[in-house]
Order: C-alpha cells, then sequence, then structure tokens
C-alpha cells in the first residue's frame, strides 16, 4: 500500500499536476471567478445589493439599440486606435534617439518616465486645469500671443473633447512605449548593424531591414499591453470629463461604471463591460498570431 | 448600576400628569419629550457623507461627542465621498451588516425599504415638537405609510448672482418668474458679465437646475402612476426656453462638472449661476480680498417660478436611516432624536451656516437664517423643492434615471441645438422606460 502510494507520488504527471494546483487555483479564485461572475451578471437583471433573474440576452438586446452605449462603443474605438499609433510612433521615435549616445543619457532615460510615475488621477487633474474652459493656460496663452479671441472650449466641444482627451492619454502612454521600447533596441546586436553597413545598407535601411524586424516581439507584446490599458481607460475620462459633453467622450469603462454603480444597474454594466471582451480578445490575438510571426521577424514579408 | 433615565423621569412625570386628571397634559408631554432607552453596552457605528462645508462636519461631531459624554455609548463616525457611499450603503442593506447608521441622499433608502428599521415613533415625535414636517421631507422619509428614514435636511440650491452686475443689466431685485429671469440673462450677456450653468455630467449642480427647468414648465419624468411622461409639450417648452438662456451662457458650460460654476462665480468669470451655500461659504471665510469683494457683491434667491406656477427646485435631499440589522436599535433612534433636537440642530446649521435646510418648520425660525440675509433665500428650500422622480414616487428607478443623467443629457443636447428637441425627448423617453418598467 505505502508502496504504491510513494509510486503514485513519484508519477511525473500526478507530481506535476499537484504542483500546479496553488497556480491553478489561485487563477480560478481571483481571476476565472470573477470574470466569470461578471459574464454571469451580465445576463441577469441585478440591482445593487438586490440578486436578480436570469433574463438571458435581454441586456445585450437593448444595448444595441441603445444610442448612448453605441456612441460610447464608437469613442472607445477612436479614443483606442488613435491614441495607441500615436502613443506607439512617438514611443519608437524617443526610443530611437534615447538609443543614440546624449549627453546626460540615464539622466533624460529617468526624465522620460516621470507622465508615467506619476499618478493618473494626479496629472488628470493637472489636465483638468489645462483644458478648463476658463481658466486653461494654453488658451490663455493663445489669448495674449493675439492667435484667438475666444478661449478654446478644449471639454465642451465633442471633437475637440475626444481630441483632449486622446492627447492625455498620449502624454501618460508615451513614457511606457519608447522605455520598453528602448529595452528592446538594446538587445539588437550591433554586429548586425556592421554587417548591414557593409553590405551598403543606408540608415534608412538599416531601420526598415534590420531594427524594426528584431524589434517586432516586443513591439507585439508593448503595443498589446498599450491597446489593452488604453481601451479600458476609466480614471482619466472621470476626471476630466465624466463622460460628457454630452456623452461623446464616454468610453465602455466609463458608462459601463457609470450604469452599474451610481445608477444601481449592476446587471447592464456587467453586460457592459462584457462587451469589451471579444475586443480585448481580438487585440490580443491579433498581436499574438500577427506581430508575432516568425517570417515578419527574421525581415521576410508574408506570401 | 441605576441610572434614572429621561424615559423614565419622563414616564413617572407623565403617570403624575395623568394622575391628575389631565389626559391633555399627558399627551403634550409625550409631544414635547420623548427619550429611547439605550440597550446596555450598545456601541454605534455611523457612516456619513462627506462635507460640503467644513463647519458642518466640526459641529455633528461635536454633538456627537457631547451625545457620549451624556449616554456613555461609544459612537464612532466615519464620512466618505457621497457618491461612493450610496453603493456601500446599498450593499451594507442587503448583506445585512455595516454600520447601524448611515446618512443616506436622495432615494436611496426607497431601494431597500423592507432592510430598514421603522422609525415611525421617532419622527412622529419630531414632527409633533418641531413639525410639521414639510410634504418633501415626508415624501424622502415615508414608505408605503411607513417612516423608514429619517429627514434630515436638503441641501438647498439658490440662484447664486452678483448684485452689482444685476444692476447693471436693469433689474432692481431678482426676477421670480422664468420670463424676467431670461430677459435678466440675456441682460447680462449683453454686459459682458454673463450667467453659467453646469451642462455637463455634474451629479450636483447640472442635475439640480435641469430638473427645474423642467419642471417649471410642467414637465415631468414620469406621473402619479410611474408612467414615463417625459415626452410632453410641457417638456418641450422647457426645451426651448432652455435654448433662449443657453445662448447667454458664459462658454464651455456643456463640459462643466461640479466645481466649475464655484470656480468661475469666485474668480468673476460668471456673474448667475445655481449653487447651494458653498460659493458664499467659500467667500465670506476666504483670507483672499477679491474673495472676500465677490462675498460683499453677492446675493442668493430662490429659483423663479415657471408657468406651472408653483416652485420647482430640485436639491439634494438626505435622510437618515436605522438598518434593521442593528443591534442597538434604541440607541440609534436615542442617537437620531438627540442630533435632531433644538441644541444640537440649530446649533449644526448655524456651523455650516445654513448648508442644510432643515425638514422641520421648527427651524425656520433658527437666528442662522436672519443673522445674514443672504442665508435667508435658503431658508425654504425644503418647502420650495420637488422630490427626485417627481411625480411619481422614490425608488431605484427615480435614482437610476438621476444617476445616468437622462434629464441632464436631455438638456444638454437638446439647449445646445446638438439634438432636436423631439429627437432629445424621445431619446430620454426610451431610456428612462428602461429603469421604470
Amino acid at each position: 500500500m505505502n508502496n504504491a502510494l510513494s509510486r503514485f507520488f513519484d508519477n511525473r504527471n500526478v507530481l506535476g499536476l499537484l504542483f500546479m494546483v496553488p497556480a491553478v487555483a489561485l487563477l480560478v479564485v481571483f481571476l476565472t471567478y470573477p470574470l466569470g461572475l461578471g459574464v454571469w451578471l451580465g445576463f441577469t437583471d441585478t440591482k445593487i445589493g438586490r440578486a436578480g433573474g436570469w433574463i438571458g440576452i435581454e441586456n445585450y438586446a437593448f444595448l444595441v439599440t441603445d444610442r448612448i452605449f453605441t456612441l460610447s462603443v464608437f469613442n472607445t474605438f477612436v479614443y483606442t486606435v488613435v491614441a495607441s499609433v500615436v502613443k506607439f510612433v512617438l514611443g519608437l521615435w524617443l526610443a530611437l534617439l534615447l538609443n543614440k549616445h546624449i549627453p546626460f543619457k540615464s539622466f533624460v532615460r529617468a526624465i522620460v518616465l516621470l507622465p508615467f510615475i506619476v499618478p493618473t488621477v494626479l496629472s488628470a487633474i493637472a489636465f483638468w486645469w489645462i483644458y478648463d474652459a476658463q481658466f486653461s493656460i494654453v488658451s490663455w496663452m493663445l489669448m495674449k500671443l493675439g492667435i484667438i479671441d475666444q478661449y478654446i472650449n478644449f471639454l465642451g466641444e465633442p471633437n475637440l473633447a475626444r481630441m483632449s482627451t486622446i492627447i492625455a492619454n498620449v502624454w501618460r502612454g508615451v513614457p511606457f512605449v519608447a522605455i520598453c521600447l528602448l529595452a528592446g533596441l538594446q538587445t539588437i546586436p550591433p554586429s548586425m548593424y556592421e554587417a548591414a553597413s557593409i553590405d551598403g545598407a543606408s540608415p534608412w535601411q538599416q531601420f526598415w531591414h534590420v531594427t524594426l524586424p528584431m524589434l517586432s516581439p516586443i513591439i507585439a507584446v508593448v503595443m498589446t499591453f498599450s491597446v489593452l490599458f488604453t481601451f479600458t481607460d476609466f480614471q482619466l475620462i472621470w476626471v476630466l470629463t465624466r463622460g460628457g459633453p454630452i456623452n461623446a467622450t464616454h468610453l465602455m469603462a466609463t458608462l459601463s461604471f457609470q450604469r452599474a454603480i451610481p445608477g444601481g444597474a449592476l446587471g447592464e454594466g456587467a453586460a457592459i463591460a462584457t462587451a469589451m471582451i471579444p475586443f480585448l480578445l481580438a487585440a490580443i490575438l491579433f498581436s499574438y498570431f500577427g506581430l508575432q510571426r516568425r517570417r515578419w521577424q527574421q525581415g521576410g514579408s508574408d506570401k | 448600576m441605576t441610572r434614572i433615565t429621561r424615559r423614565r423621569f419622563l414616564q413617572a412625570a407623565a403617570l403624575a400628569g395623568a394622575t391628575l386628571g389631565a389626559p391633555m397634559l399627558a399627551r403634550d408631554a409625550y409631544a414635547q419629550e420623548l427619550s429611547f432607552k439605550p440597550e446596555p453596552g450598545a456601541k454605534l457605528r455611523v457612516l456619513r457623507w462627506k462635507r460640503f462645508v467644513q463647519g458642518d462636519e466640526d459641529q455633528w461631531l461635536a454633538n456627537t461627542n457631547k451625545f457620549i459624554e451624556k449616554t456613555g455609548i461609544e459612537v464612532t463616525v466615519d464620512a466618505e465621498n457621497w457618491e461612493d457611499l450610496r453603493p456601500k450603503a446599498a450593499v451594507a442593506a442587503n448583506v445585512g451588516s455595516g454600520p447601524d447608521i448611515i446618512l443616506s441622499t436622495n432615494d436611496d433608502p426607497h431601494q431597500y425599504p423592507d432592510k430598514l428599521l421603522d422609525i415611525g415613533d421617532l419622527c412622529e415625535y419630531l414632527g409633533k415638537k418641531y413639525g410639521p414636517w414639510y410634504p418633501s421631507a415626508q415624501a424622502y422619509g415615508r414608505s408605503g405609510g411607513r417612516w423608514i428614514a429619517m429627514p434630515l435636511g436638503s441641501g438647498g440650491n439658490c440662484m447664486n448672482y452678483r448684485e452689482s452686475h444685476m444692476k447693471v443689466a436693469g433689474f432692481k431685485a431678482f426676477p421670480r418668474n422664468t420670463d424676467a429671469f431670461l430677459k435678466l440673462c440675456q441682460g447680462l450677456k449683453k454686459n459682458g458679465t454673463p450667467p453659467g450653468f453646469a451642462l455637463g455630467n455634474a451629479t450636483g449642480d447640472a442635475n439640480a437646475w435641469c430638473h427645474w427647468l423642467i419642471w417649471a414648465f410642467g414637465g415631468k419624468m414620469v406621473d402619479e402612476q410611474n408612467r414615463v411622461a417625459i415626452n410632453s409639450k410641457e417638456t418641450a417648452a422647457a426645451l426651448e426656453y432652455g435654448r433662449e438662456l443657453y445662448q447667454t451662457f458664459i462658454p464651455g458650460t456643456l463640459s462643466w462638472l461640479d466645481p466649475n460654476n464655484n470656480k468661475a462665480f469666485l474668480s468673476g468669470e460668471i456673474s448667475l449661476t445655481s449653487n447651494g451655500i458653498s460659493i458664499y461659504y467659500a467667500a465670506k471665510t476666504s483670507k483672499d480680498p477679491n474673495m472676500r469683494k465677490i462675498a460683499g457683491d453677492m446675493n442668493h434667491a430662490v429659483f423663479p417660478v415657471g408657468p406651472v406656477g408653483h416652485p420647482t427646485m430640485s436639491a439634494l435631499f438626505f435622510t437618515c436611516v436605522i438598518f434593521k440589522y442593528t443591534k442597538y436599535p434604541n440607541a440609534a433612534k436615542e442617537y437620531l432624536r438627540f442630533m435632531m433636537e433644538k441644541e444640537q440642530y440649530e446649533a449644526w446649521q448655524k456651523a455650516s451656516i445654513g448648508f442644510v435646510t432643515q425638514p422641520l418648520t421648527f427651524y425656520e425660525r433658527n437666528p442662522v437664517w436672519t443673522n445674514d440675509p443672504k442665508h435667508t433665500p435658503f431658508r425654504y428650500s425644503c418647502k420650495n423643492m420637488l422630490p427626485n422622480g417627481y411625480a411619481g414616487s422614490l425608488g431605484a428607478a427615480s435614482a437610476g434615471c438621476m444617476a445616468d443623467f437622462i434629464v441632464v443629457n436631455m438638456v444638454a443636447e437638446s439647449v445646445s441645438g446638438a439634438v432636436s428637441v423631439k429627437d432629445a425627448m424621445s431619446s430620454a423617453e426610451k431610456r428612462a422606460k428602461r429603469y421604470y418598467r
């Protein structure tokens, strides 16, 4: 008996499973269960503090016809796509600059990280003042310079408000992209650039055929994170506009919160949050199966 | 240890009165004094909204300390931002544990009436002694014929205006009806001292004035039977009026959240807005001479009355609830009774220079309303206000509609011209029906 038990535990498969139990338990308790609960809530009419009943896809059926929800989906897409692209371009540019030999290199690199370190709420409040309809420093400066004759309605006009929130998001997100890409740049062996220049490659060709392919695994990871952060952004919008003006900057995350917590419609809020999952999954899958292709990394192209 | 409690003393006194063969006297004695005998070893946890003006919190705690000294009951008071407090209270109600007393806001108690202790005895007593309760207070305190919450008062709203600017615009006194009000706003705009009212998702300020606007013209979210009635010619009239009013606003109000109008008023950018007494409080207690100057020049007025013919202001309303799960119901009732008695309540109103308007008529004579004439317009806030969800009942639906900014969005998108009046109303109607079903 004893022998059988020890043989049982000596079995590699059993042992493997056994060692996985703590990790699996953590994942189930802290990730799978809350996620599952959220998805389930989306199919109920639960109110805050009051258990609800199963109503099937009624929440989703309503949301599809809800002008504010569809607007929030549109806003979320604009916000995510524009902010992510700008963050990537600026981040890559910044990383390339920082990778050059510049005076006070480490000091400059540390400075660049600052916007990322400041708590989002604090930087959001700073932007709130910068964008204020009456006290904006930007408007004030432009007025003094005689460029405009009226304060800019940064957060009061739908498209301007979208742009303003995106700029604030970019300001905050660029350092993260830049520093990660900088780390990636430094893993590229100098010998490859040497080989390329011996072959007579121009700097542009070096960037296109050496830097970018070698960097693409890092880009995939960084941009996945960046897209996820942007897509689920909440604090910035909540402080700056609370989704206004007239819901022009409501993201899915902020609308979900507004309906679920202050509004008490937990079920509907959960449905909005759940509706974000497919988009997020798509973003992740794209970066993993797209950007991480070996052929791309080796400088080839899809056939 | 035997303590002669007030109640026992009163019982004896009442008995004495009764034996004298004067039942009237006995009833008067009951009407004047009541005391609950706290459970031995009682401890109370009170959760309240975070102050809007400092004096409120200081005096509330001072009154609480007085209660602690007097009764020996341990009371802890925690404060949280009122918007964060709302979901917490709902969870406490349904989980069945948490603070014994919550100072809640607006329709919250009506979302879980059966979890709340019946405090009819306390409210009847207060109503007799200091009342009657205003109709709005009764609407917020009672549910299904039962007192579920003790009205504490409202964070009154008034028009805040600059007297000198109003005079330049040709008005000696603040207009009392909506037509004259529009003329005042147009005059102010022409003189370069425009008004400004929040139209962003500002929970307090935008909801307050947008509801006033709709109600002033006879529009309402739902009728008496809780049927959605927002899509009406009355609402349309209100929105048309709002369009003209909006033309006079300072640019940028669509982005305004709760703090914006305070900032703009205190810096002299606008000369008229709607707010609680907090702007005046800040100006009056400031050391900055510019702010003091504004405090001297500013004044308050009740909201103008619209074609509907009666006051239609909207305000944040405060109530106190005791949860059924509390182990010390008597101690909790005694605490609330103590806080509402003249000695404490008047001092509390005074400390917050009238930020909270009384729900009971007696406190109209609190000197705080007359020692500074600029406080006086706030005096009748509870009397003049309509409850949220008017003309229907309070509950999850009325709370949800307000939190989802249905009225604010409707007003903002139609007065700014982003959407036609008709579309704004039908979209609001559709959203409201989702809550009232």
